[in-house]
């Protein structure tokens, strides 16, 4: 076990590498110059050489590309061209709202997905399994931005149930300790913001999760299906066990596997920003703010921020892979 | 008879109405709610580039001089004199006494040494009693380097505690104007020796609000400023939230969330106007969206041909339909509302029969296919602008008006960085390009130089060269009496409707809606919003 952690960390060495040369030479790859960007029809020769100077953007790529692993390694994710502060200031001002979101989003997206697969599995060919069979198509190809603004005009404007946009009231103070505000106002025992926040997460976390949600429903009807035809499914029933033990006590755990697995690259996608739902519901998240990045062509930002959410990335699919060794001893280093 | 009575009464009723809401009196109180589509990127004046950054900078922070409401007419700010030498290559200016920044400290000759003086690359510079180091690292000041004022300003001398003096290398007119400007604000030097680099979020200067609080992305509180020089603001707080997209935007207005809207969806517009509980102010934008020719090119020599296209282009329909109405056709380079505007000029009327004769007189199609060309590019932007909302339209509609007089055209775009950068070096390959300007310090200097003198700079983005219209604006940056300047102004408008170095398309309009409830908010040309007068019913 200890062998196969070390050999899986030492992996993760060549991956980040590999990580932030596509990412640097991407981003650089993208036509447009910083600095042309920032004076617009203001440029002139001299002051686009000032600003490049000043920017050290002036140094051929593979220069920019040694200090900016140079600076990986101490940590340091350097400054963003646009905002001149400091990308990992950036990121912990934003990536705990992304964080809030997603986690919502991805629980919604399970107990629904999981609850609309179980359902249609073991009523296969049930108008309810077509039904949520069309559901999740829809739920696939449904535009975000569209389903946002009509959430939005239902619940907010017509309704005026749930806010229309924003993280919090601006009535409403927070301490902020750890810049989730649901764990914050717990944690400061303020039952006012929580239940603002909360309400504020509702419509963009539904939004956020229908995807998912589409994705998990399908993943975990085909999973149960296939469970529910082995042997020993036949034999639990032919004891006659009730078919609700048969169904969540025997074939969901087994069935749970790539349930789980998809569960996972969802969320790891939805860490990296989404970057429509943050905008349309002005969720101050890290998404937004790198493609800000990408439009003002900020490469340091755009850099640093792809190299942390790839870190992320990349760090939760080693808990998951050390979690499975774990739980299955059969998977070992090949 | 019983015309001129309704008339009369609907005189009266609306000098009755204007009465009353001349007679409202201000509350003071409240907390105004501004909608906006993006965060600012710092708060640090002297290195913001952007619209959201300068909005709340406008708030905090005071100039030595500063713009009139409404107008760019220049007015005492933080300076409430300033006197110019005989050789014009002196500006003494005496400071407001008494004016306290945020932070307690006190404005005085040495906080506008340093506040300028960290920006210039020598650092030539004198002051009364403090010693305060300038910032070694700093970013590029991006306004300071493209206004060129380390090639203007050889020194910024604190002569006592409430006079400073700038010496210029050259006599320029409009140097008065610059100081009005963003990049030109007056910080406390206390509070950048403390915050160093993070003074961009913790921002302190002498306006009528406070910086309160920042949570990026998301919202920038400031408070009322009670001891402000100029009087107490009516607001009691300011919050600028981000809203990225227009159309949410516009609903949290609806909804009663947000008091401004800014940026509105044109469609929201209309919306708007049949909302009984929301207004729309509107202010017509300092900026010039034109045509131009690739002056480079000897195609583009004889003016005939450049007054046929001016002739052949449908500028109303253009404003009508595709900056849906949001905009005025332009007849001048510089905008309406900037001192010096001739109104004398008549427009190049809309007539394709005579831009088709000044083009055979020309001999346009020959020429054309003598320099081995059957069309002619036009390069469109890919991007909206503030004085164009879609250069690719713009650009379609164009080639259709040229269409009609049996010129064919090709679209031409690229990558915004890549437009700009290869538009610099007038390649062979653009013949006609859509670009446009907006100003910065209402100078009209800041445009007829900038857009049209290509003789006095390789960069100006038109490359026209003309010996008499350099004469005039290098004569009118050294006049320092203002009729003189005007005089000059007005000349140099008459020879660019003579010349048609380039064609003026539009001025695009701010239209901005609110809620009833926000009183005396006016939007100024320069895009700055202030808050100082607002209050809310």
């Amino acid at each position: 076990m200890k062998r196969f952690i070390i050999h899986r960390l030492l992996s993760l060495i060549p991956t980040l590498l590999g990580i932030s040369i596509l990412v640097f030479f991407m981003i650089h790859l993208i036509p447009g110059d910083p600095a042309e960007m920032m004076l617009g029809e203001r440029a002139s020769e001299q002051s686009l050489k000032a600003v490049r100077e000043q920017l050290g953007l002036d140094q051929p790529l593979y220069v920019q590309y040694g200090k900016f692993l140079g600076r990986l390694l101490q940590g340091d994710l350097g400054r963003a061209l646009r905002t001149n502060e400091n990308i990992t200031t950036e990121i912990f001002d934003r990536f705990p709202a992304t964080v809030e979101l997603s986690l919502m989003a991805i629980i919604i997206a399970t107990i629904i997905g999981m609850f609309a697969g179980i359902v249609s599995a073991t009523r296969q060919y049930s108008i309810f399994d077509y039904l949520s069979m069309v559901g999740s198509l829809i739920g696939v190809s449904m535009p975000i931005f569209w389903l946002g603004l009509v959430l939005m005009i239902i619940f907010s404007v017509n309704l005026a149930w749930l806010p229309l946009s924003g993280r919090l009231s601006y009535h409403i103070q927070i301490e902020t300790i750890t810049n989730l505000y649901l764990v914050d106002s717990i944690l400061t025992g303020n039952w006012a913001a929580f239940k603002n926040v909360l309400w504020h997460l509702i419509l963009p976390a539904f939004t956020l999760s229908t995807i998912p949600m589409a994705t998990i429903s399908r993943i975990t009807r085909s999973s149960m299906l296939e469970v529910l035809r082995q042997d020993y499914i036949r034999t639990a029933k032919a004891k006659g066990l009730a078919p609700w033990v048969v169904h969540y006590r025997h074939a969901l755990k087994n069935a749970m596997i790539p349930i789980i697995t998809v569960v996972g690259l969802q969320f790891g996608i939805l860490l990296g920003g989404a970057i429509l739902t943050e905008t349309i519901f002005a969720w101050p998240g890290i998404g937004l703010w790198i493609l800000n990045g990408v439009y003002a062509r900020d490469f340091n930002a755009v850099q640093g921020g792809t190299m942390f959410i790839a870190t992320v990335f990349v760090s939760i699919n080693l808990v998951v892979d050390i979690l499975y060794a774990w739980v299955n001893p059969r998977i070992k280093v090949s | 008879m019983y015309k001129k009575m309704a008339l009369g009464l609907t005189l009266l009723l609306f000098l009755l109405t204007g009465a009353a809401i001349a007679a409202e009196e201000p509350k003071t109180g409240g907390i105004l709610v501004f909608g906006r589509g993006g965060d600012s990127a710092g708060l640090d004046p002297a290195y913001e580039t952007d619209g959201n950054s300068f909005m709340i900078c406008d708030n905090i922070f005071d100039q030595l001089v500063l713009y009139a409401d409404e107008s760019t007419e220049i007015v005492p700010g933080l300076a409430t004199s300033w006197d110019v030498s005989e050789d014009g290559k002196k500006y003494t200016f005496h400071l407001r006494k008494g004016v306290k920044f945020h932070d307690g400290t006190e404005m005085n000759a040495d906080a506008v040494v340093f506040s300028l003086g960290r920006m210039m690359k020598e650092k030539n510079v004198k002051y009364h009693k403090a010693d305060w180091k300038f910032p070694e690292e700093q970013p590029a000041a991006e306004y300071w380097l493209s206004m060129e004022m380390d090639e203007l300003i050889e020194s910024i001398e604190a002569k006592d505690n409430h006079t400073v003096v700038f010496n210029l290398k050259r006599v320029e007119a409009p140097f008065i104007a610059n100081m009005g400007m963003d990049f030109a604000a007056i910080i406390s030097p206390t509070a950048m020796q403390k915050y160093g680099r993070d003074f961009r979020a913790n921002p302190v200067g002498t306006g009528s609000f406070k910086f309160v609080e920042w949570i990026k992305d998301d919202r920038i509180v400031l408070a009322a400023n009670k001891e402000y020089w100029n009087g107490a603001p009516y607001l009691e707080k300011v919050i600028f939230r981000s809203i990225p997209d227009n159309s949410v935007r516009f609903l949290e207005l609806k909804t009663g969330n947000i008091d401004i809207c800014q940026f509105p969806n044109p469609e929201d517009i209309e919306l708007a106007e049949n909302d009984p509980t929301m207004k729309l102010v509107t202010q017509p934008g300092m900026n010039i969206g034109y045509l131009s020719f690739n002056h480079t090119k000897p195609l583009w020599q004889d003016k005939r041909i450049r007054k046929a296209f001016a002739h052949a282009i449908n500028r109303k329909s253009i404003v009508d339909n595709i900056y849906y109405g949001l905009g005025t056709v332009a007849k001048n380079t510089i905008p309406p509302n900037m001192w010096s505007y001739n109104n004398d000029i008549t427009p190049y009327a809309y007539d394709p029969e005579k831009a088709k004769g000044l083009l055979k007189e020309a001999g346009f199609y020959k020429k054309l296919k003598e320099a081995g060309q059957e069309k002619i590019t036009l390069w469109s932007m890919p991007v909206p602008r503030p004085y164009n909302p879609n250069g690719m339209k713009v650009g379609e509609a164009m080639q259709a008006d040229l269409k009609n007089v049996d010129i064919d055209v090709e679209l031409v775009t690229f990558e915004w960085g890549t437009y700009l950068k290869r538009q610099r070096n007038q390649p062979e390959d653009m013949d006609l390009f859509q670009l446009g300007w907006t100003g910065d310090n209402g100078d009209p200097d800041n445009f007829l130089a900038v857009l049209l003198d290509g003789l006095a700079d390789p960069n100006v983005r038109t490359q026209w060269k003309n010996e008499e219209y350099h004469d005039l604006i290098m004569k009118g940056k050294q006049a320092l009496n203002k009729e003189d300047r005007t005089r000059i102004y007005r000349e140099a408008q008459e020879l660019i409707h003579e010349e048609v170095p380039l064609i003026n398309i539009a001025h695009s309009l701010v239209v901005w809606p609110m809620k009833n409830r926000v009183m005396n908010f006016k939007l100024h040309p320069t895009a700055s919003v202030r808050m100082h007068q607002v209050w809310l019913k």
